[in-house]
């Protein structure tokens, strides 16, 4: 279970969070709309411990522990996965050989044996074959020369392969067209189930036809404004986000 | 100081890990250069009356020479007046097998991971160990007579070789080239000889490994080696020096030939003591190397990994005088700390249909600078000759530099020069990436920078690439972000 409480945050010095209070249990897919500039992203990497983040007040239990004291790769080790908004490239990296690395260390942060080469390639190939990814990707420098839609493929094929217990979803659907949409989606409802949970974040409502959402919330300034069950989402698409502008909190 | 920068100034100052002095007996001349030195060198070698003189000459010519000012680099004068120019460890007149040599240097070299034990060795891999001045083991090498192959120390091919030696020595660094190449003629005291006969793949890959030990030395060798027609050989160089506060001067001459169709592939692996975090002591590396591919079809390949020394000064480079003869040039160069590298290679093409390649990797941390030199030189007879180049820098935290200084010299019109260039750094985004995917800060590192390095790793033999692998995540130890 993951417990947000008065989440605050800054970005070079400007307020971007201002007190989000939040929970999610095991088993639930959380989504987080809003207009830009409303603090999605920054949500997303407070959550994950990017350091260009600075938290100024607030809590995270992440599954009974306190998160904000947890390094970034301890976060990653302890279960919590974010899919980038825009995934980075390592040049001269194969796919394969970040995969093993990554694997390999939460493995052994959690007491587990190392999976072997072959045990690894075999969990990746399948996990591919699912995303409808060529396997020469797998050879391949980690997400360079990557289109768009099979960066953000890559990403959900680590989500997949890594088996968090909290995947962060970033703009994941951004500068996808349908058919990469939904086999990303796809990838995302497979990897759900009752003891893990995702938190998507996105702009559009068009993600949510894919991955139906339990609770909708909607984020203004820094603040959840509202929140609801997944006929929130279709209530933005209709109205836009002006309609909540008056339950905006003041500052 | 963000987190990112703090661990990279941490892992660039990690300690140097073959810093210790083995307590050996050694027998060295007095300080200082003046003809008496090189005599007693040359005496103490029983060299023929030819090699004193070249010597003689040499050093002639060196006390009209001036220090090169023009490399990007910073040190206070050397007095040369103040070294040694010969230091040997104490031994019996002549040792017959591994079991007569000095046990403190088999273990010396025991402990760098050099085992000179020839049932202990790694199968595959012929040593010539060179301890100071002095070349002290060489193995394997009944199994290379059998093909024919000399593989031995050159104070040893002088007697036993002379006019091999005598036909090669100088003929493609003469004396006259440097003022180091004068130097190093001048009192050179030992190094490797190759050479590998008509038509004959040399069965194992042979290797150099040179060790500074003694205090105000400087080390000198010099290494040849012949490849005949048809022949091939792959040669590999590895370099550590104990800690000392002071400066060592360190300026070797390698000379590789080959003659039609025959191919030489020389690799190294540097990694003398740099220095202190605040850049007191380390190795002046100040080196010539240089192939003459004589011989048409034929090739010279340089792979280096440097890691190593205070100053890095050296450019292995390729006279392409065969014609369709073949150069290429592999480099990762690293500096951390003060170190300060200016390095990179020289293409000569003068045969027809000539080709050079050049790929270097320019790797700076900390406070250090890095520089690429590269020459590429097409003469009025290369018709048709091609180069391509590509010169890569990355940066690790922001007070280090990286510098290139490409060189390009013309005269035929039907020639192509590429020349591409690229500068990076380590992003804040990409260790974040790999952070997020559990791997730690030092890893994510290691993993960004042999991502980078990746095309010259692949050059080199598989187990000097895994070492140049380990070698790379020591020397940025404590130093990134």
């Amino acid at each position: 279970m993951i417990t947000i409480k008065n989440l605050h945050a800054n970005v070079e010095g400007k307020k971007i969070l201002n007190g989000i209070n939040l929970e999610i249990k095991p088993g639930e897919v959380h989504a987080i709309m809003g207009p830009n500039g409303s603090g999605k992203s920054t949500l997303a990497n407070v959550l994950a411990g990017n350091e260009n983040y600075e938290v100024t007040e607030g809590e995270v239990l992440f599954y009974g522990k306190n998160l904000l004291e947890l390094s970034v790769e301890d976060r990653a080790r302890e279960g919590m996965f974010l899919a980038f908004q825009y995934p980075i490239e390592i040049p001269g990296i194969s796919n394969a050989t970040f995969l093993k690395t990554s694997i390999n260390e939460i493995r052994k942060y959690n007491g587990l044996p190392e999976l072997s080469a072959k045990e690894i390639l075999d969990l990746i190939k399948d996990k591919s074959q699912i995303l409808g990814m060529e396997q020469d990707m797998l050879n391949r420098s980690v997400n360079v020369g990557f289109s768009g839609g099979e960066k953000k493929r890559n990403e959900v094929l680590q989500l997949l392969t890594l088996n968090p217990k909290f995947a962060l979803l970033d703009e994941t659907d951004s500068g996808l067209d349908i058919d990469a949409l939904k086999i990303v989606a796809s990838g995302v409802n497979i990897f759900r189930n009752e003891n893990n949970s995702v938190l998507l974040v996105t702009h559009y409502q068009r993600l949510l036809d894919y991955i139906i959402p339990d609770f909708v919330h909607v984020l203004a300034k820094g603040k959840i404004i509202k929140s609801g069950g997944k006929e929130l989402a279709l209530e933005l698409e209709d109205k836009g986000y002006d309609w909540l502008k008056e339950a905006e909190p003041a500052f | 100081m963000s987190d990112d920068m703090k661990i990279v100034d941490d892992l660039t100052q990690s300690e140097y890990k073959w810093g210790f002095i083995t307590d050996i007996e050694s027998e060295s001349a007095p300080k200082g250069l003046n003809e008496d030195i090189i005599r007693i060198i040359s005496k103490k070698k029983n060299e023929p009356e030819w090699m004193t003189e070249w010597r003689l000459k040499a050093f002639r010519h060196w006390l009209k020479m001036e220090e090169p000012k023009w490399p990007n680099v910073k040190y206070p004068q050397i007095d040369f007046q103040d070294i040694i120019y010969y230091s040997a460890p104490k031994k019996k007149e002549k040792l017959n097998s591994l079991d007569e040599v000095d046990p403190e240097l088999l273990k010396t070299f025991e402990k760098l991971g050099i085992p000179l034990g020839e049932q202990k060795l790694l199968s595959g891999v012929a040593v010539d160990a060179v301890f100071d001045s002095v070349s002290v083991a060489t193995t394997f090498k009944e199994t290379l007579k059998e093909k024919g192959i000399i593989f031995c120390s050159v104070s040893e091919a002088l007697q036993e070789h002379p006019d091999l030696v005598k036909k090669y020595l100088g003929s493609v660094v003469p004396y006259t080239d440097n003022f180091y190449a004068a130097l190093n003629a001048a009192v050179f005291s030992d190094g490797s000889f190759v050479y590998i006969p008509k038509g004959v793949r040399c069965p194992m890959e042979l290797s150099t490994y040179f060790r500074i030990n003694a205090q105000e030395t400087g080390q000198f060798e010099r290494t040849l080696i012949i490849a005949d027609e048809g022949a091939y050989v792959s040669y590999l160089e590895g370099c550590t020096a104990p800690i000392r506060d002071t400066n060592q001067l360190h300026a070797a001459v390698v000379e590789l030939i080959t003659l039609d169709n025959a191919e030489i592939k020389y690799s190294t692996v540097q990694n003398w003591y740099p220095g202190d975090k605040e850049g007191k002591g380390g190795i002046y590396n100040f080196v010539t190397k240089r192939g003459a591919c004589r011989g048409v079809n034929s090739k010279i390949s340089w792979t280096q990994v440097e890691t190593g020394s205070a100053i890095t000064w050296k450019y292995p480079g390729c006279i392409l005088q065969g014609d369709n003869s073949v150069g290429e040039f592999y480099s990762v160069a690293v500096t951390n700390n003060f170190q300060q590298a200016d390095t990179g290679t020289k293409m000569v093409h003068i045969g027809k249909n000539t080709k050079s390649t050049i790929v270097t990797k320019g790797i700076s941390a900390g406070k250090s600078n890095n520089s690429y030199r590269g020459l590429v030189k097409v003469a009025k007879s290369a018709q048709g000759a091609r180069n391509f180049s590509q010169c890569d820098s990355m940066l690790i935290g922001d007070k280090c530099g990286a510098h290139t200084f490409p060189y390009i010299e013309v005269e035929n019109n039907s020639a192509m020069v590429e020349h591409e260039a690229t500068t990076s750094k380590v992003g804040e985004d990409q260790i974040f990436y790999l952070n997020q995917r559990g791997i730690s800060t030092e890893d994510a590192v290691n993993m960004i920078v042999n991502g980078f390095c990746k095309e010259v790793f692949r050059e080199l033999p598989m187990e000097f690439a895994v070492e140049a692998q380990k070698l790379l995540a020591v020397s940025l130890e404590g130093s990134v972000g």
